[in-house]
């Protein structure tokens, strides 16, 4: 039994490598909290379910646009019965705030980027520039 | 269920007249956009480029310097450009210059040569552009007769000094273009360019309809469009 030292040094090793993702997670201050978009204060209710909302509102904005841009219809009628102007600046961020606090925040956390801001403006910056 | 076939015929009738009828109602309550542009009310103000500035304004058209870039949605153009073979040298009206706009063309080239369909004509005649269909290959450029299309060869961003936030911008490898306000007529409004004109010079309004004001201006006075032989017919005519 005199190689007991080098065993356990071995296992030490071992087990050190075996967790090296926990300690270089612990290094980066990467966290296991989500990304924590702003929710609206006062709304408690989105043009659509939660759950479709979080899965799909991606296919409710090009539904939107098809209906905008290609067949002249602005009015959207929700599940329950209200009525809204189909606008991602004016419908969407109207209760969201801003692209910056609510768009950016999951889309950064899912390395997810998106071309609607390339021409879409972000109302806020715009009317703070403009002042 | 077993059909004869004098009910065969019968039904088949009836249908055929309903649908002339459907057609009949839609043509009824039909829709077409057009503008008039009174060129001697125009002239009142040489200097006046408020029509420009509205639509610049409304729809973020971005002021480039290189003119090689610019993008214009309307603009002032020489008479005899404009009306390239259509003045001869001796005319009146070759001097002063017109505005210019997309003609929103019955027969729009620009519509047919698009392959991805991002330009397409709307039911109540306006040729509207899908930016987000836009690949940028320009096909548009080379068919528009009138050089009414616009590259955005860099990104217009920063060539917009005071941002309209209610419309998007457009972004680098587009092609723009006047949509007639589309925007502003969804909401029962006249576009931009119409409603701040100080001479009352443009006159927009419903081409099918009879007792609409711009009808009732083109039936009393000559008027003339540009390049009519190419056979885009034109939906923007000018009073001379």
């Amino acid at each position: 039994m005199r190689d007991r030292p080098v065993i356990y040094c071995g296992l030490l090793l071992f087990a050190g490598f075996l967790t090296l993702p926990i300690w270089h997670n612990l290094a980066a201050h990467v966290t296991t909290k989500g990304p924590a978009p702003v929710l609206p204060a006062h709304e408690k209710q989105c043009v659509a379910p939660l759950a479709y909302m979080r899965t799909s509102h991606m296919d409710l904005l090009f539904d939107w646009r098809a209906d905008v841009v290609r067949q002249s219809g602005r009015d959207y009628t929700t599940f329950d019965g209200r009525h809204y102007n189909m606008s991602l600046t004016k419908t969407c961020l109207q209760c969201h705030g801003s692209k910056a606090e609510f768009c950016d925040r999951c889309h950064n956390y899912t390395a997810v980027s998106l071309p609607c801001w390339n021409c879409h403006l972000d109302v806020k910056p715009v009317l703070r520039s403009a002042r | 269920m077993k059909i004869s076939r004098k009910d065969f015929l019968r039904l088949s009738g009836l249908g055929c007249v309903g649908l002339t009828f459907r057609k009949l109602a839609a043509a009824a309550g039909r829709t077409r956009w057009g503008m008039a542009i009174d060129t001697a009310k125009c002239l009142k103000q040489p200097d006046c480029t408020k029509c420009i500035e509205a639509c610049n304004h409304a729809h973020n058209v971005p002021q480039l310097p290189d003119p090689r870039h610019t993008v214009k949605w309307i603009w002032k153009e020489p008479f005899d450009r404009a009306f390239l073979n259509q003045v001869d040298d001796y005319s009146p009206l070759r001097a002063a210059p017109v505005m210019v706009l997309c003609n929103h063309c019955d027969d729009p080239p620009c519509v047919r040569v698009c392959p991805t369909q991002a330009t397409f004509k709307r039911d109540d005649g306006i040729v509207e552009m899908d930016y987000h269909r836009c690949i940028g290959c320009r096909y548009c450029m080379a068919a528009c007769p009138y050089g009414s299309r616009s590259f955005n060869w860099q990104d217009p961003r920063a060539y917009i000094h005071q941002p309209n936030p209610d419309f998007p911008t457009r972004t680098k490898g587009v092609v723009e273009k006047c949509n007639f306000c589309s925007e502003r007529l969804a909401v029962g409004q006249p576009p931009a360019c119409v409603a701040v004109c100080p001479e009352k010079a443009l006159v927009f309004g419903n081409l099918a309809d009879p007792h609409s004001e711009i009808r009732q201006l083109l039936a009393s006075r000559r008027h003339m469009r540009r390049k009519p032989e190419l056979g885009t017919q034109p939906q923007v005519f000018y009073i001379v």
